[in-house]
């Protein structure tokens, strides 16, 4: 028999009309996911997506796949059955027949029943399987509070699907269901889980990164890649804007004073990231700064950085920890990335003393030398872009 | 862009002859030394032609080179090797503080298993004296080992002198030389030397990468690191890498043939390239020693002091010009070269270093246009960082 995943999905299910514009982007993201190399049919049905996989051997690299999808809360490997209890019984006696019953486990069957036609009501069900559990299993006790196995049956028009175990998804939307933002991602450990977070929310997502050769080495741009392709597993292709930032760094240099360096830098970086994000449609930009982390994230900077763009800034790191953020970069798989050593472009030059409380007024003066569009215009002319796979 | 390589104290470009007999090797020669008919016999005499071409270039005989799969684990197995062969009435070690990591790293282990280490400090040259060593020596010293030439620096230390001194004070004291940089740039013979273990590599002479050789002086006694075969005498089991020896060969035997000529030309090239770089930056510091006679012709240690040696690499990668901060095998670490610290250096100074070494392939020209690309980008780097 060709194995079945039955896929759950929560949020999506809240969303009213758009709920088939929701649905349609999760099936477009598992086909996606599942790509060329587990090869089945994907479909919708009364809340749930099937996947049916050729080959059996698959189940457990799709699984694998399908946790990284976001909008999934759950995937269960299910057996499906005609529509009669006896049918619905035979399954569920063989699929707990293959668990560890070498001591005694407790149980309960949940049964729902969104096809309203099936002559026993979802406690039927449940005490009709559950009855023939306990006879054909004499190890099994029935716990409903807390039982170690949960047995689910869920009665449709086409058929029954009897599933035991419960692989959990991500949760969150499906990447794509709300427009994109463009990432800002250097090469540390906050910005990829910053991105992570978007694309939980179901933002697809551009990336920008911005090196300063010969200051930062080719390693540190395949590191960012790396990084990049982390990101790309969860949602899919990221197109990486790769910005040249050394003769805006020069600039600063010979023109500015030291201690603004960093306040200045950044508004180049807002300013470049903003025309970027325009050009290739993104509403909102992503950042990995959380307040008071370092001297240029006090909220006086964030101000006097925000203040070159009305576009919305989306932070989502800001209510987090140092360690929350290492704990979620562990989980995403880009923690081992992140802490290679690498030159950040923000790290050279950097003053000893920078700016913590700097007034706009300020630093609005110091950028007065400074050809600042010809500068965002050129560094925008030179962008490279990369489009990272999951894959590469 | 030229492509200007001067990363050689790192490894070298295959020579066209070595690739030949090696693509030669790779297609034909793929019996196993250790069979017993006709294409194992094959492989064992193309072995040990090679073993004759290495010995010959160290002025030893055949039987007493082991071939390895590289210069660290030469180093290893001659350290571990000769000191766990030892170690119930000897467990004391004598090295230098700018070893090479292979080597401090071996003693490391060394210091784990119950052995004392003594690291013996350089001077201002980056050099260690027999008199140094002599300090140190204990009546339970298994073993001296001490590197020919530095490869950060390219100082040369006084082996031989070394050697004899501490053989005179106590002949049961083995002394090991690193010579990974001394092949092929410095005139080698085991036969004059007081020392009993030789380590050398293949792809620091245009030879190939995975493949080094161990000399041993007959009757000197060490122990294996692996269990297996008797491939190697014991010492160095596996079956051998039949190419990549092939290849070290017809290395060593190219560098042995024209050694003082070569040597002199990349002195002297050295120096240009010196004279180059000091003639457009005046404020450059040279670490590597300026005595001819306490310096390897191949290395030329240059500080820029307040700049970043790897913005220094990047930017001159940028123009086709390849070098290096420091060695290549702790470049990649955070926190300035031990060499360099070893010799006292203040920090922008071990901060802002470069390393330049050079080969016999190494032109004139190769150093003039380093030395003018340096220039601009030291300059221009320092009117940045200076404001």
């Amino acid at each position: 028999m060709e194995p079945l995943l039955l896929i759950r999905y929560g949020e999506i299910g809240l969303k009213g009309k758009n709920r088939h514009l929701f649905e349609e982007q999760l099936a477009r993201n598992v086909r996606a996911a599942l790509g060329d190399a587990w090869p089945g049919r994907v479909w919708r049905a009364y809340g749930r997506l099937f996947v049916q996989l050729e080959d059996p051997a698959h189940v457990p690299a799709a699984l694998e796949r399908l946790q990284r999808v976001f909008g999934i809360v759950a995937v269960s490997p299910a057996r499906p059955v005609a529509l009669t209890i006896e049918a619905i019984g035979d399954a569920a006696v063989e699929m707990v027949s293959a668990q560890d019953l070498s001591r005694p486990r407790t149980f309960r069957v949940q049964a729902r029943r969104p096809n309203k036609k099936f002559p026993l009501t979802s406690q039927e069900i449940n005490e009709r399987i559950g009855g023939r559990l306990l006879r054909a299993f004499p190890q099994l006790k029935v716990d409903l509070t807390n039982p170690e196995l949960v047995v689910s049956v869920e009665v449709r028009e086409q058929g029954a699907y009897v599933y035991l175990d419960q692989v959990p998804g991500p949760g969150g939307l499906p990447v794509g269901v709300s427009s994109q933002a463009l990432l800002l991602l250097s090469g540390g450990i906050d910005s990829p889980v910053a991105g992570w977070m978007a694309l939980k929310r179901g933002i697809r997502l551009h990336a920008i990164h911005y090196h300063s050769p010969p200051f930062t080495s080719e390693r540190s741009l395949d590191k960012v890649k790396d990084l990049a392709r982390v990101l790309a597993q969860w949602g899919g292709p990221l197109p990486l804007h790769v910005v040249r930032f050394t003769e805006i760094q020069k600039e600063l240099r010979r023109q500015t004073p030291p201690a603004l360096m960093i306040t200045l830098m950044r508004r180049f970086m807002l300013r470049i990231a903003v025309q970027k994000a325009q050009e290739v449609g993104a509403l909102a930009l992503v950042t990995g700064e959380s307040v008071g982390q370092v001297a240029s994230q006090t909220l006086e900077n964030m101000a006097v950085i925000n203040a070159v763009t009305t576009m919305p800034i989306l932070r989502p790191l800001v209510g987090f920890d140092k360690q929350e953020i290492v704990e979620r970069a562990e989980a995403i798989g880009t923690y081992p990335i992140s802490i290679l050593p690498y030159e950040d472009c923000c790290t050279i030059f950097v003053p000893e003393h920078p700016a913590t409380r700097p007034q706009l007024a300020e630093v609005e003066a110091a950028e007065a030398p400074l050809d600042v569009e010809g500068l965002v215009q050129e560094a925008l002319a030179g962008i490279e872009t990369v489009t990272i796979t999951a894959d590469d | 862009m030229a492509d200007v390589y001067l990363d050689n104290a790192a490894t070298t470009p295959l020579v066209p002859s070595v690739l030949q007999c090696m693509t030669d090797a790779l297609a034909r020669v793929y019996g196993n030394p250790s069979s017993v008919h006709r294409k194992g016999l094959e492989a064992e005499r193309a072995v040990s032609g090679a073993r004759r071409q290495v010995a010959q270039a160290l002025g030893a005989e055949p039987g007493d080179v082991i071939f390895t799969s590289g210069g660290t684990e030469a180093n290893g197995l001659a350290i571990l090797g000769a000191a766990r062969a030892r170690q119930r009435r000897r467990r004391h070690i004598i090295t230098g503080k700018t070893e090479h990591s292979s080597v401090l790293n071996a003693c490391r282990l060394l210091e784990e298993e119950g052995f004392a280490v003594t690291y013996v400090p350089v001077d201002k040259n980056g050099r260690i004296t027999a008199a140094d060593v002599l300090a140190h020596l204990r009546d339970d010293t298994a073993l001296v080992s001490l590197m020919w030439v530095n490869n950060e620096l390219g100082t040369v230390h006084p082996v031989a002198d070394i050697a004899a001194a501490v053989k005179a004070r106590s002949p049961e004291t083995l002394v090991h030389v690193d010579g990974v940089q001394a092949l092929g740039k410095l005139p080698i013979n085991v036969k004059e030397l007081p020392i009993d273990l030789l380590s050398v590599s293949a792809h620091k002479i245009h030879g190939p990468k995975g493949v080094g050789a161990l000399w041993i002086r007959p009757g000197v006694r060490i122990v294996s690191l692996l269990g297996g075969g008797t491939q190697e005498r014991g010492l160095r089991p596996g079956t051998e890498n039949v190419p990549g020896i092939i290849g070290f060969g017809a290395a060593a035997e190219a560098a042995a043939a024209d050694l003082p000529q070569a040597a002199a030309r990349m002195a002297r090239l050295r120096e240009r390239l010196w004279e180059g770089i000091q003639a457009r930056v005046p404020w450059a510091v040279r670490n590597t020693p300026a005595d001819p006679d306490l310096c390897a012709p191949h290395i030329l240690n240059v500080s820029f002091p307040g700049l970043k040696g790897e913005v220094l690499v990047h930017s001159l990668a940028e123009a086709g010009i390849y070098v290096s901060t420091g060695s290549a095998c702790s470049s990649r670490r955070t926190g300035h070269s031990h060499v360099l610290t070893a010799l006292g250096l203040a920090d922008d100074v071990a901060g802002g270093a470069l390393r330049l070494s050079l080969s016999r392939l190494t032109t004139e020209e190769d150093v003039d246009t380093a030395a003018a690309h340096i220039g601009t980008v030291a300059v221009e780097l320092a009117e940045l960082v200076r404001g």
